[in-house]
């Protein structure tokens, strides 16, 4: 079988330049969102939340009749859209990596426990994952939102909640196969114990799997924020969120398609970008490809 | 003796890595008789085989001086052309008889596609045949298997279902690639007995891929024996056990424990080390490495020498030289 | 198989009496349902009054009690705002919902099953790269966001298509092709991984050996394998595509079982919310079973045992 083998390297080969390209593509939109992100106060021209009636819905820079004190234009309220998008992007890095950190936590405990103990421990977490894939994610977070009144944390906790079926299941699988490798069997009977091969054997070795899904979640949260904030139970107006900046200015876009093309370019961009990345980890990782 | 039904010479498949999996390969199969390729496996043969048959996976390259079958040559051929020769003209049976079968179709349905497609023949002749191939093959109650699918049937009888399905459109050729080697002992001398019998009663011609030298023994006309993408010795069989010429070829037989000759306790022969990986641009003879009869000329060209009638070899040494056998 | 089933159908009641409870504990999160039911301006007589007449009075046992003992016939109580039993609202707008689910569906697989095919039998080529570009597009465009650059472009600008609404088939088109794309790109990789195992299996060879046509090699031989899967997949895909239906029917107005529990929980109408989140759950689960037995109708081993 030396044949596939050798096949599959050429495959690889050409396509290793074209996707390397991707990645750094890739790791750049998330950097520069992150830079934005975290420089967002000094970066933003105006105040994000400081209305002007007066100069409402100006146009971005490359149409007619703009204002160079405001590059991507105003909203309905007058407010800078360069600086809110600016700001937006606080908010999606924000929630994007803070549910990542809440779901990980809950699925890579469920998923360890369960790939590592076996039997009815793992039958046990398989059901939760099971019970997890049959409620709708999106409408329970609507009805949680809904009901507790929207707050950023109340938004992270639903979602980190919610979110943390994949790396239970991936954590469960890699956890399952590193088990049964022949270290893990050195470490058991050199009477290591096992929080020892947990933290030692298991984790280090499951831990490219999920960086992968990490990334996938980030730009999964990210979408389902903006979703979220779209439908109006989401991130509270008035901050500057991507999905609430587009439901704002819903109204006015059959006349300035413009007001719901900055911010949806923006998340689409950013989430190509994080799923570039991930892919390029995958494949730096050599992970394998996970559907 | 007339022009032969499968004439390779100077065959060479590159794989995209750079490995040169064959290295001008000639063989030439006769019309009615069983050639066996014998090696070590990583030697070539299968790759050689799959060449043969344009079966190649992608990344492979193939190039040859002459590859002809029934004085048509191959290389000329389109896809399409080629196409309409395996399955029908010439036929290849696999070594994995669990997989090589579509789990998701019966017996029936792939046997019939076969016959339909190249014959040209309609649902109830080609299921008649398939019948007729099935009760061949020795198998009972032809009519229920063709309804079974895969998973329903032993090993040994998805071999003879792969037999059978091979000559449907009656080929001149049967490739077979160690097709005894993934099944039981017993079920493995039924199925050779099958082949023997099928060789001799169709005029069938059969390149039989195998690395047991048992086989070989008991139904091989003639013999080539690969090393390292190379043929390194070929010759009709009884003259190959009698009179070995090439220092690989003596390794090999010492390797086979024969009744009576061996004593309790004695060591069988071994030859030390792997077949190398040879990549493409290598030089001169591939077993030097593990030759215990190796000189410096070795690494230049070596020559072919003939050791009578039919018989050749790749090696330095005179016809018929004198080592200790066994001293490899 | 039959003992596979019967003990995938018993997972499938516990998931379901588990999604029961926590739809139950859902609406009491808030604390006190009854304030909440009440409004901002109730006084204090008025919130007790709403105590009584919804039963909240009782010790949470007796109401989870309740609640669940008519959940499981079928009866949801009655919606607060539309006066009207849930179970009936329920009904008259799940067709909606289901015939969106199914548009979408079809249209996915009209769009993934080819492109998986021609990136598997064109792996690593130019229309590889491509059919991955498609794949990377879809996960990355929010479905929201696609809709509304439809509606301006088929609905306004070339008026192709009405904007939003629920009265004719042409209402079904638009939200069918967002709900589509957000199925596309798990459906495509998934055609084209199982194409590409399908094509390195031994089976090919044969097929290849036998000398047939390049088409039937591919499309007889082994989409029939690799669609296996994916068709199993395309059920709880559905699934997922009814649960994510608010979104989409929330943008285009339709009037289905997502804009329903989108309205009645800006309208704190909680009897609506947990019976859609319990009704979802439960299509779920039993698509995933069905999943499982189309899975052991195509594929002839799962089937013998």
């Amino acid at each position: 079988m030396t044949d596939i083998a050798v096949v599959s390297v050429t495959t690889a080969g050409p396509r290793r330049g074209w996707r390397s390209l991707g990645t750094w593509l890739g790791a750049a939109v998330v950097g520069i969102t992150l830079f934005a992100a975290i420089f967002g106060p000094w970066l933003a021209p105006h105040d994000p939340f400081t209305q002007d009636l007066t100069r409402r819905l100006l146009p971005p820079f490359w149409m007619d009749g703009t204002d160079p004190a405001h590059p991507f234009g105003t909203d309905q309220l007058g407010r800078d859209y360069l600086s809110r998008l600016i700001y937006g992007a606080r908010i999606s890095m924000l929630i994007g990596i803070a549910v990542t950190i809440t779901s990980g936590v809950i699925g890579i405990v469920l998923g360890v426990i369960g790939g590592f103990a076996g039997g009815k421990v793992d039958d046990a977490v398989l059901f939760a994952i099971t019970c997890r894939l049959s409620i709708p994610v999106v409408l329970v977070a609507l009805a949680v939102v809904g009901l507790l009144g929207s707050s950023l944390t109340l938004l992270v906790l639903t979602l980190g909640l919610l979110l943390w079926d994949r790396f239970a299941v991936v954590a469960r699988s890699t956890t399952m196969q590193v088990r049964n490798l022949d270290f893990v069997a050195a470490a058991w009977c050199a009477g290591c114990s096992r929080g020892y091969i947990l933290a030692r054997e298991v984790l280090p070795n499951i831990a490219s799997h999920l960086a992968v899904v990490a990334t996938l979640e980030i730009a999964l949260a990210i979408l389902l924020e903006a979703a979220l904030s779209f439908l109006g139970l989401g991130v509270p107006p008035p901050l500057p969120s991507w999905g609430l900046m587009i439901a704002e200015a819903k109204e006015y876009m059959f006349f300035s398609p413009w007001v719901i093309m900055i911010p949806g370019v923006a998340l689409f961009v950013l989430v190509f970008g994080i799923n570039l990345l991930g892919d390029g980890l995958r494949d730096l990782l050599g992970t394998g490809e996970r559907s | 003796m007339s022009e032969a039904l499968l004439d390779i010479a100077g065959l060479r498949v590159t794989f995209a890595g750079g490995t040169a999996a064959v290295r001008g390969t000639a063989i030439a199969v006769n019309r009615g008789e069983t050639h066996c390729l014998v090696g070590e496996s990583g030697c070539g043969k299968s790759v050689s085989a799959l060449a043969v048959m344009n079966l190649l996976a992608r990344g492979a390259s193939r190039s040859a001086d002459r590859l002809r079958f029934a004085g048509e040559d191959l290389l000329s051929l389109s896809d399409t052309g080629m196409a309409r020769l395996r399955g029908n003209r010439m036929a290849m049976i696999f070594q994995e008889p669990m997989t090589s079968l579509n789990p998701a179709y019966t017996v029936g349905s792939q046997m019939t596609e076969v016959h339909r497609r190249h014959k040209g023949s309609s649902r109830q002749v080609a299921t008649d045949r398939a019948a007729e191939m099935l009760a061949r093959v020795g198998i009972t109650a032809p009519g229920m298997r063709l309804g079974q699918f895969p998973h329903q049937l032993s090993g040994g009888l998805r071999q003879r279902v792969m037999i059978a399905m091979a000559l449907m459109c009656d080929p001149e050729l049967l490739i077979a690639d160690e097709p005894t080697t993934a099944l039981d002992v017993t079920v493995q001398a039924q199925i050779l007995r099958l082949l023997a019998g099928l060789q001799r009663d169709l005029g069938l011609a059969v390149l039989l891929i195998t690395h047991d030298l048992g086989i070989v023994a008991r139904v091989a006309d003639r013999v080539s024996v690969m090393y390292a993408g190379e043929v390194v010795e070929s010759a009709r069989t009884n003259d190959l056990f009698a009179r070995p010429q090439h220092p690989y070829t003596r390794g090999l037989l010492d390797c086979v424990p024969v009744p009576g000759k061996i004593r309790p306790g004695e060591p069988l022969g071994s030859i030390p080390g792997v077949v190398p990986r040879v990549r493409a641009g290598f030089q001169g003879c591939g077993f030097r490495d593990r030759c215990a009869f190796a000189m410096p000329e070795c690494a230049a060209e070596v020559p072919r020498h003939a050791a009578g009638e039919a018989h050749d070899y790749l090696c330095r040494l005179a016809a018929d030289w004198s080592g200790l056998r066994g001293a490899a | 198989m039959l003992r596979f089933l019967i003990r995938r159908l018993i997972v499938a009641l516990l998931v379901a009496a588990t999604v029961l409870t926590l739809a139950f504990a859902l609406t009491r999160l808030s604390g006190d349902l009854a304030i909440s039911i009440a409004g901002p301006n109730a006084t204090q007589q008025d919130v007790e009054l709403v105590r009584k007449a919804y039963g909240l009075d009782r010790p949470l046992i007796v109401q989870f009690g309740s609640w669940v003992g008519r959940a499981a016939v079928g009866d949801f109580g009655e919606s607060y705002f539309f006066k009207q039993r849930v179970a009936s609202l329920i009904g008259e707008r799940m067709p909606i919902t289901v015939t969106l689910g199914l548009v979408g569906l079809a249209i996915a697989l009209a769009i993934s099953l080819p492109l998986g095919v021609l990136a598997a039998a064109q792996e690593g080529r130019l229309a590889d790269r491509i059919v991955q570009g498609i794949t990377l597009i879809g996960q990355a465009m929010p479905s929201f966001w696609l809709g509304l650059i439809l509606m301006i472009l088929f609905g306004i600008r070339l008026g192709w298509l009405p904007v939003s609404g629920t009265g004719s088939w042409q209402h079904f088109v638009m939200p069918g092709i967002v709900l589509a794309f957000t199925a596309v790109p798990a459906l495509t990789r998934l055609t084209r991984s199982g194409m590409i195992q399908a094509l390195s299996s031994d089976y090919i060879r044969t097929a290849r050996a036998k000398g047939l046509s390049r088409l039937s090699i591919l499309l007889k031989h082994a989409l029939r394998n690799a669609a296996i899967p994916v068709v199993a997949i395309a059920a709880v895909q559905l699934g997922f595509m009814l649960g994510g239906s608010i979104v989409i029917e929330s943008v285009f107005a339709l009037h289905g079982v997502g804009f329903l529990a989108w309205e009645s929980i800006g309208k704190n109408d909680f009897p609506v919310v947990q019976a859609v989140v319990l009704v979802l759950a439960v299509i779920y689960v039993g698509l995933t079973l069905a999943a499982d037995l189309v899975n052991a109708v195509l594929d002839p081993r799962l089937r013998g045992q």
